[in-house]
């Protein structure tokens, strides 16, 4: 794992873990979304409505990711270069968060919030977590929940950019639950189009 | 639709063993890939928790944020209740956010299986 390169400097991602999310880069993405909303100015409130549903919905599993990574990191079970890999992962989902929030603002909608780290701790019982292993195989079964999560309400959106938002950010997940199951030795899937049946 | 898709249609259900009861065992395999990501047996995340659904009123799991929409729907699942919650959720409940679908009768047969399993279970 460790030799794994990730393209943001370690210290940085460090900080931004640790601290407030770096917010020009989140901002960038937030608004590159928001701008693929444009289009939708036209469509019903109806409609609009239910996709907003199911954008708090997604947004939802970026707090519980986000905190599940902040879990993983401060179990102290990580290495540094597992921990910095994490830490990438976790700002890619407060991008994912951030530009969620947005779109979900801009539709008219109220962003749900998030819930208390010790919430989600109990929820995914943090507490059995005992060595690097079990946390990189919880953040891949999250990873991988999502990734069928996001594909799966595709058909659900009214709108088609907000769908193909759905699918970038399962395309997101995928790549680190690619990273996480190289980490911890397991196969590639056998068979193609094994995600989101 | 054309008499091919007919065809096509009849020739994929005869070729399926009759699942009246749904098989539990893959139902579980099924839950796990399609379901975990937003909900588990025994917590509230982002969907509700699952343990007892079968024949629980709709909505009713305290400390869970429903949608209006499901809270206020009346439904009790019942087996045929959630199957047409699984197979199209805002057609059951127009405003819910759950959003996720399960396109084949036969999965969504051995979901409810394992939901029922899982149910008597503690
Ligand atoms: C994208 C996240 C997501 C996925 C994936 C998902 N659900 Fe849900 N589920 C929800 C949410 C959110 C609700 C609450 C809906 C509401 O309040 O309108 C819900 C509600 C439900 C309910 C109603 C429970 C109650 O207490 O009334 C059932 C049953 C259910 N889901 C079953 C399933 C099954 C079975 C699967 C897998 C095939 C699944 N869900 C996959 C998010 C999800």
């Amino acid at each position: 794992m460790s030799k794994i390169i990730v393209a943001q400097p370690a210290p940085l991602a460090r900080r931004n873990f640790l601290g407030q999310a770096g917010g020009v880069l989140l901002s960038a993405t937030a608004i590159s979304l928001m701008a693929g909303c444009e289009t939708m100015a036209q469509s019903s409130n109806k409609s609009e409505s239910q996709d907003v549903a199911i954008l708090n919905t997604a947004l939802g599993l970026e707090h519980e990711a986000i905190n599940a990574y902040q879990l993983g990191a401060e179990s102290g079970l990580l290495d540094k270069g597992v921990l910095d890999v994490a830490v990438k992962f976790q700002g890619d989902h407060k991008a994912h968060r951030d530009a969620l929030i947005a779109t979900i603002q801009k539709l008219g909608g109220k962003p749900v919030m998030e819930m208390k780290l010790g919430d989600y701790a109990k929820a995914l019982k943090a507490d059995t977590l005992k060595s690097q292993t079990d946390v990189l195989a919880l953040a891949a079964k999250l990873e991988m929940g999502a990734i069928n999560a996001y594909l799966g309400v595709i058909p659900a959106f009214k709108s088609g950019d907000l769908a193909k938002v759905s699918g970038r950010l399962a395309a997101d997940e995928t790549l680190h639950w690619t990273v996480l199951s190289q980490a911890l030795g397991r196969p590639l899937p056998g068979k193609a189009l094994s995600f989101g049946a | 639709m054309n008499i091919r898709c007919v065809a096509a249609m009849l020739l994929t259900l005869s070729g399926v063993p009759v699942y009246a009861a749904g098989d539990a065992g893959r139902g579980a395999e099924l839950y796990e890939a399609r379901c975990t990501g937003c909900h588990s047996l025994d917590a509230n995340r982002v969907g509700p928790l699952h343990r007892g659904v079968v024949g629980r009123r709709a909505g009713s799991v305290t400390d869970f944020a429903y949608s209006p929409a499901l809270r206020k729907s009346k439904l009790t699942w019942t087996e045929a209740n959630l199957d047409r919650w699984l197979a199209n959720p805002e057609a059951l409940v127009p405003g819910q956010k759950m959003g996720y679908s399960v396109a084949e009768a036969v999965d969504r047969a051995d979901l409810i299986a394992y939901l029922r399993r899982e149910t008597s279970t503690p």
